[in-house]
């Protein structure tokens, strides 16, 4: 392909990507350096409010942002530098912490960020097998049973994943929340009070298993449809030569489908480290935060209607940076089989 | 959350029953209003749409919506529905217009005590007064031999009484969801032990004894709920209620119709209203009245404004309390309060404060709502949490320009 020819196929995704992606990230990382604040001014005003029989109007000294003849408010915006950085990282707080006595990871984790952090990495690095591995299994399954059902099967296994996450996440919340039917019946089973929704380690393991439950479809339907594709007379020169069921599926499946397991596992990673819905259907904010609710926290404007526009964007900037650390090594693997095949 | 948007209702023109007389008035220009969802709302609104043109939206993720909607121009909506705490953000950003004026020329039936005024000029029109107070099994307690509680050390008692009788283990309902809820019993208990939330140049003063003690008070009721309190809002609490699986709760007064609606409640009479009780001896209800009210766009032109005001002056009329003399705790003229409203009404008497509409309040309630869970679940102790709500708040004050 001439090079002309080449640039003028390429143009317009790449104008598309300056314009979508290039564009609102400088954006985001131009606004983590900036905060915009109401500028207030102290004054003595009265304000009365309803009592009984008669209203209550006190005069007092109250800070109130500053009007602009024309109506609304004068805002003033100033460079921050790292500013948002150091408030969401705490660096001091950090330092603190692993000084003697100031409390070590436990400390740690009462931080913001670091609680988001680890509940996010350890949300995706233990979801991630357990997707694969049951995605896998589901396909196998499939793949060996008689041709009839498989239509049947292949519909029964993939609803999960047509389910709006956060409608699924609350469906299993009303199961198990309070005196949920499945709480209700452990709790007659076990002949005990159970409360699934009063302690961190117990939502934390209902998010989990929810993800997987939801996620595991796509990865079972690409491997399914990667399973269709092995080279019969392998699989059977495989018999022939006595390999043993396990045997072909170690030599002859799985390097198969190598490259789609990566290819699940990168949009897993990517998918996951974003976790949202979760902490939102299982009303987990008290117990577990994820780096993308903090993000959307600062981002809802709060009592006075101001929204933290700075540390939505710092934390958007290390929530990205972040997914990049963990997508590297798959990335590197695929560079590899690339530059091999060439 | 979700579950409050999925019980946002909208009752437009064609829904309102002719359960009360006719609007004064033929109303042709289109209204929209956005007000929280709750029994009394859903009364007002319901007078309004007698007007005609009148497209009421209740929704109690109203807060939410409300100051993007009204930054609008022209705004997406002519009325909106505020409280203490809602107000803020629209007085903050401007978008709400001085109703002096419309008072003057269609305000006729409206009294002292349902004009808001900030700086002088009326900013919106209250309609009712709102207060979590105390609310009781009468038919428990009196079996049991317990004289209704007036403090928190009675409450206390009293919940271990009735966990005793084995009546119930969880005798206690409280509004503990994190965040906003948390923050607002931590506010009412605050309050109640004597503190005051900010020194006179906007710093934050809540680690303090008044603070220490409140959230101590707060994780020892904590003790006799149900241990999923961390999720309870006060729809939950008011659940708890109705089925009959709580004895006492500090819960709003707009709930209260509902515990004696027959439809819903198993038990209808049973629930006695009361002050909220008393912190510290000496020491005043610890709560904080609310009021609920109207608010007008400012983006919007004055014609608009002159339609919008005159349909809510409607929808607060007599008529309209006479219809829903129970629905909440009216300011309106013809309320005649009833044993619902007894709770509210002694807090008040009691001398409970008025939750401020300042950007002070707004912040800390903001920072104590992100903080007050780790105290709950023992991740920090009383201190180290007051610790991180002043960080919080001096964060937030700082980003807001509040505290230079």
């Amino acid at each position: 392909m001439k090079p002309g020819t080449f640039a003028a196929f390429v143009a317009p995704s790449v104008v598309l990507m300056i314009l979508f992606i290039a564009g609102p990230l400088v954006s985001v990382l131009v606004q983590s350096f900036y905060v915009t604040r109401q500028v207030f001014e102290t004054t003595t005003v009265e304000n009365c409010t309803p009592g009984f029989l008669a209203p209550v109007c006190t005069t007092e000294a109250r800070s109130r942002p500053k009007q602009k003849p024309g109506g609304g408010v004068e805002t003033e915006t100033v460079f921050v530098g790292f500013e948002a950085y150091r408030l969401l990282l705490q660096p001091d707080a950090v330092a603190a912490a692993f000084a003697p006595g100031g409390g070590g990871f436990e400390r740690l984790l009462t931080i913001d960020f670091y609680k988001a952090l680890r509940f996010t990495l350890t949300f995706t690095l233990i979801t991630l097998p357990l997707v694969i591995g049951l995605g896998l299994a589901i396909a196998l399954a499939v793949d060996a049973a008689a041709k009839r059902l498989r239509g049947v099967l292949i519909f029964a296994s993939l609803l999960p994943f047509i389910i709006t996450p956060v409608i699924g996440a609350l469906a299993i919340r009303w199961l198990f929340i309070g005196d949920g039917i499945l709480t209700a019946a452990l709790e007659a089973i076990l002949q005990r009070d159970i409360a699934l929704f009063a302690e961190g380690w117990t939502i934390e393991i209902l998010m989990l298993f929810y993800r997987v439950w939801h996620v595991a479809p796509f990865a079972f339907v690409v491997f399914y449809a990667a399973l269709q594709t092995v080279d019969q007379d392998t699989l059977e020169s495989a018999i022939i030569d006595g390999a043993s069921r396990t045997e072909r599926l170690r030599y002859v499946v799985i390097p198969h489908l190598m490259p789609l397991i990566v290819f699940v596992a990168l949009i897993h990673l990517m998918d996951s480290y974003r976790v949202f819905e979760e902490v939102i259907g299982f009303s987990s904010q008290a117990h577990r935060i994820s780096l993308q609710w903090l993000t959307f926290s600062f981002l809802m404007p709060d009592e006075t209607g101001n929204r933290s526009i700075s540390r939505a964007s710092a934390s958007s900037m290390l929530t990205m940076v972040g997914i990049i650390i963990l997508l590297i090594p798959l990335l590197m693997r695929t560079w590899r089989d690339h530059r091999r095949k060439r | 959350m979700l579950k409050t948007i999925l019980a946002a209702a909208l009752v437009s023109t064609a829904l309102a029953g002719p359960a009360y007389a006719a609007c004064a008035f033929r109303n042709d220009v289109p209204i929209k209003s956005l007000t929280a969802a709750f029994d009394a709302w859903k009364a007002v609104t319901a007078a309004m749409a007698e007007c005609g043109n009148v497209q009421a939206e209740l929704d109690q993720e109203f807060r939410r919506k409300q100051p993007d909607a009204f930054a609008a121009n022209p705004a997406l909506y002519q009325l909106g529905g505020v409280a203490n705490g809602t107000l803020t953000p629209l007085l903050n950003a401007g978008t709400i217009r001085p109703l002096d004026d419309l008072v003057a020329k269609y305000g006729q039936n409206l009294t002292p005590n349902q004009l808001i005024r900030i700086d002088g000029r009326i900013m919106a029109v209250a309609m009712m007064v709102n207060a979590q107070h105390f609310m009781y099994r009468s038919d428990i307690l009196q079996e049991l031999g317990i004289q209704p509680p007036k403090t928190y050390d009675e409450v206390l008692a009293a919940a271990e009484r009735i966990r005793a009788s084995g009546k119930m283990q969880h005798p206690l309902g409280g509004t503990f969801k994190a965040g906003w809820d948390l923050a607002q019993e931590f506010n009412n208990m605050f309050l109640g032990f004597g503190g005051s939330f900010t020194n006179a140049n906007n710093t934050p003063a809540v680690n303090g004894p008044a603070g220490v003690r409140a959230l101590e008070m707060l994780k020892r009721l904590s003790t006799y709920m149900d241990p999923e309190y961390l999720a309870a809002d006060s729809t939950a609490v008011q659940r708890s209620f109705q089925q009959g699986r709580i004895a006492m709760a500090n819960l709003w007064a707009s709930r209260a119709g509902a515990l004696d609606n027959p439809a819903e409640s198993q038990v209808v009479g049973k629930v006695a209203m009361a002050a909220a009780p008393i912190a510290m001896a000496g020491g005043k209800p610890a709560t904080t009245l609310w009021w609920d009210g109207f608010v007008v766009a400012r983006n919007i032109p004055d014609a608009q404004a002159d339609a919008a005001f005159r349909v809510a002056m409607e929808g607060i009329d007599e008529e309209m309390v006479r219809a829903n003399n129970a629905a909440a705790v009216w300011l309106i003229k013809g309320y005649q309060p009833n044993r619902l409203a007894e709770g509210a009404i002694q807090s008040a008497m009691g001398g409970a404060p008025n939750y401020p509409s300042t950007t002070v309040m707004g912040l800390m309630h903001a920072a104590i709502g992100e903080k007050i869970a780790d105290f709950m679940t023992g991740r920090r102790d009383a201190t180290q949490t007051l610790a991180d709500i002043e960080a919080s708040y001096l964060v937030k004050a700082r980003e807001a320009g509040l505290v230079r």
